[in-house]
């Protein structure tokens, strides 16, 4: 096994340089904030708030129904304008609470610190992680507390941190590494602590090696932690791939980390989960890039959740002409929004833009069957056989070829010189196969 | 600035692309192919750039032609068409007819190619289907070989040492041994000063090419190393068994089409397996059968065909030879 790497994967630009040196600027914090009712995978909230009512910062105003779910909270104190629909990073309308920020900033009562955080059994940090809705902040948005749930039959031998951050523009982790360093290594403590694990490692991209540094000098005093750099590959910062990379297992297929004893959190995460022990802060800010051709003044924001994308845009001194796409993510997994006027949510790591002309419209080529996206598969697939079994729409074949193993991680149509749109047709199969596996199940 | 009612571009992940493209591979091949084309034009001279010329002439046109035919759209900007008229030159006789070449071409691109749908779809390597068409239809002009620079009828090398294997056969020994006196030095094997196609005899160019486009990254190590490994293994067995001693082995890798099959041929990406593993079974049995026909068959070069079984079997291959998806593991403990 080569140490700390995984097979397949492609080398990509990363952009980083735009913002890895600027320091995490707190955004403004906007008169109405948008807080969508579901920001996770799972269950969506309903409001426990109505119209007219007065809220306080971090207070519970939603909650969800189910083990699979994590209530928000209001990310600014005020007063509850609405509650209405609005564009969601993750595709469609999305109901929203709108809070009229009052400006005082005054914390509910329930954000209290806890005296001694060292005494807190498992259970009651899966608690208090629970409760302050606590997701996967790289980007997937699970909900954290549900991956600390005791398994009897399986053991949690490694909490892995994931600081690869492997994504084009995207610096978030990278500063919150940097300037929240202590706050990582405690929260690591505590997910250690709640899963009953004695090893920990913070797994960071060798292009960040300042943010080892700082780690490692953060976790000498912590035992069982170890911060080890990671070679620089997309997808790096994939599930899977930090696995396989740390620990020599895969996942199997369809499976999840913790069937090789593995947990995986986002380094974002962790901090958010300190902060929720220690001080009693549910998770209602964030670390967001903003950065891309598209926009003037690229920076990293500490951004209240609810936040529509378009202030922070204006903050970084607006678009830099006409608009190619605006991206909710990076540029390999990101999703491109219908509009930038739609609130930032607990899972959005960064918004990138593209100027028009970085934007190309490719012509797509017949596969000339050269095989490049077939190495730089992560998951072993032949992407190009499942794009041709999808265009041909063949759904029982593309999962027979193992479609639902993809990862979308977008490194075969980076190297396609055909231009073929192969995780569009992937993206379909997949899509195509769950629906029927639906319906065979009704 | 956008506002409500202008939507902005929605479209799906990745939204970057490196810069490789089908054209600038194909470029690359030709750029791969160039240093064959000068030493091609330095031995045979003006034979080789009327071949060379009438075969890229005549591949494009019909490429151009097919596609309008066949209402399909344009692809000569994909460069493959220069591609196939460069590769099937360099595999004729310098000395063969224009109007003979001209043909191999349009068999190469219509029936090799655009029958099947165009560059993506042919089961075949076009160049080489054009060649195997014209050594059945005119095999006097196909092996008709003459000496570079001054152009005097001669003989291949493999040509020769499949004659006098003949009339070892036959028991003359004598006129055998006289017989392979003829052949060339291995050194002017190396850098092409001998009798054969057009750009297969300078093996050095040919590497050098190939150098290229392993280094571009557009061609699998596997496929070219198999295949050599596979002719040279065989016939240092078969040399040393015999007596000939290490000078066969090192003979029969740079005679022929070997190089220009392995780097060029055998690694067209269209019609080789797409997994690791196939390419490595399709480099050995490439390598299998050429030995096979070059000291078994009735032709002294066995590259084209063997190139062209190999193809045919490429899809099977390929079935045989998925990868195991990550996670399909036995777990550890």
């Amino acid at each position: 096994m080569n140490k700390f790497t995984f097979r397949g994967g492609i080398h990509v630009n990363g952009y980083k340089e735009v913002t890895n040196s600027l320091e995490t600027l707190p955004a403004n914090i906007p008169d109405k904030v948008y807080i969508p009712l579901s920001q996770h995978i799972g269950s969506p909230c309903s409001a426990l708030v109505k119209v007219g009512d007065e809220v306080k910062k971090g207070q519970k105003i939603g909650e969800g129904k189910g083990f699979v779910t994590a209530p928000i909270h209001a990310s600014v104190s005020g007063k509850v304008s609405a509650i209405e629909t609005k564009a969601h990073p993750g595709g469609g309308y999305v109901p929203c609470i709108v809070i009229e920020n009052d400006r005082k900033e005054e914390w509910a009562e329930t954000v209290k610190p806890c005296p001694n955080p060292d005494s807190l059994t498992p259970e009651e940090i899966r608690k208090i992680v629970l409760e302050a809705g606590i997701v996967g902040m790289g980007g997937a948005t699970f909900p954290t507390h549900v991956k600390y749930s005791p398994n009897p039959e399986k053991k949690v031998e490694f909490v892995l941190l994931n600081g690869a951050e492997c994504e084009p523009y995207l610096t978030a982790d990278h500063r919150i590494m940097l300037e929240k360093a202590e706050r990582i290594v405690k929260g690591l403590h505590y997910i250690m602590k709640s899963v009953n694990c004695p090893k920990g490692i913070i797994a960071v991209e060798d292009n960040k090696l300042d943010a080892v540094e700082v780690l490692q000098k953060a976790a000498q005093d912590e035992k069982g932690i170890e911060v080890i750099p990671f070679k620089e590959k997309y997808p790096q910062g994939s599930e899977k791939q930090l696995i396989y990379a740390a620990t020599g297992r895969e996942v199997p297929v369809g499976g999840l980390p913790l069937d090789v004893g593995a947990i995986v959190n986002n380094v974002g995460t962790a901090a958010a989960i300190a902060d929720a022990i220690e001080k009693g802060i549910p998770l209602i800010e964030r670390i967001v890039t903003v950065s891309g051709t598209g926009v003037q003044k690229p920076t990293n924001y500490l951004v209240r959740v609810g936040t529509l994308f378009k202030d922070l845009i204006e903050q970084s001194g607006g678009y830099t002409g006409e608009i190619g796409k605006v991206i909710s993510g990076g540029l390999m997994m990101g999703k491109t929004v219908f509009t930038d006027d739609m609130p930032v949510i607990k899972g959005t790591s960064g918004i990138v833009v593209l100027k028009k002309e970085d934007v190309k419209e490719e012509t797509e080529y017949t596969c000339v069957r050269c095989a490049k996206c077939v190495d730089a598969c992560p998951a072993f697939l032949e992407p190009t056989t499942l794009a041709k079994l999808s265009k041909m729409e063949r759904w029982e074949e593309a999962e027979a070829n193992n479609a639902l193993s993809c990862i979308e991680c977008g490194s075969c149509a980076y190297v396609c010189p055909a231009k073929i749109n192969i995780v569009q047709h992937i993206r379909r199969a997949k899509q195509m196969i769950m629906s029927a596996k639906k319906k065979a199940k009704k | 600035m956008n506002n409500e009612s202008s939507l902005l571009l929605v479209s799906s992940s990745p939204h970057i692309r490196n810069t490789d493209s089908v054209p600038a591979a194909m470029r690359d091949v030709i750029i791969a192919l160039l240093p064959a084309l000068v030493a091609s034009l330095y031995f045979f001279r003006m034979a080789s750039l009327k071949v060379i010329l009438t075969c890229v002439v005549v591949a494009v046109i019909c490429e151009v032609v097919c596609r309008k035919v066949m209402k399909r759209e344009a692809s000569i900007h994909d460069n493959s068409a220069i591609v196939t008229g460069l590769l099937l030159a360099f595999c004729l006789p310098p000395a063969v007819p224009l109007w003979i070449a001209g043909i191999g071409a349009a068999v190469a691109i219509i029936i090799g190619k655009q029958l099947f749908g165009g560059l993506g779809n042919n089961i075949y390597n076009p160049a080489l289907i054009g060649r195997a068409f014209l050594t059945a239809a005119w095999p006097v002009y196909m092996t008709t070989w003459s000496a570079p620079l001054d152009g005097v009828t001669t003989a291949t090398p493999l040509g020769i040492i499949k004659e006098a294997g003949k009339l070892q056969a036959l028991g003359d020994a004598g006129a055998a041994q006289e017989l392979m006196k003829q052949l060339p030095a291995l050194g002017d094997m190396l850098i092409g000063n001998i009798g054969g196609s057009l750009g297969e005899t300078s093996a050095l160019a040919l590497i050098i090419g190939g150098l290229y486009l392993l280094y571009r990254g557009h061609i699998d190590w596997r496929i070219p190393f198999t295949y050599i490994g596979t002719v040279f293994i065989l016939t240092t067995i078969i040399g040393l068994s015999t007596g000939q001693g290490m000078w066969y082995p090192l003979f029969h890798v740079l005679a022929g089409g070997l190089m220009i099959g392995a780097f060029f041929m055998a690694t067209d990406w269209v019609t080789s397996p797409i997994t690791k593993k196939g390419r490595i079974i399709f480099g050995l049995g490439c390598g299998l059968l050429t030995v096979l026909i070059r000291t078994k068959g009735g032709y002294p070069e066995g590259v084209c065909y063997s190139i062209l079984l190999m193809n045919t079997v490429t899809p099977l291959i390929d079935r045989y030879t998925k990868s195991r998806v990550f996670g399909r593991v036995k777990n550890h403990a």
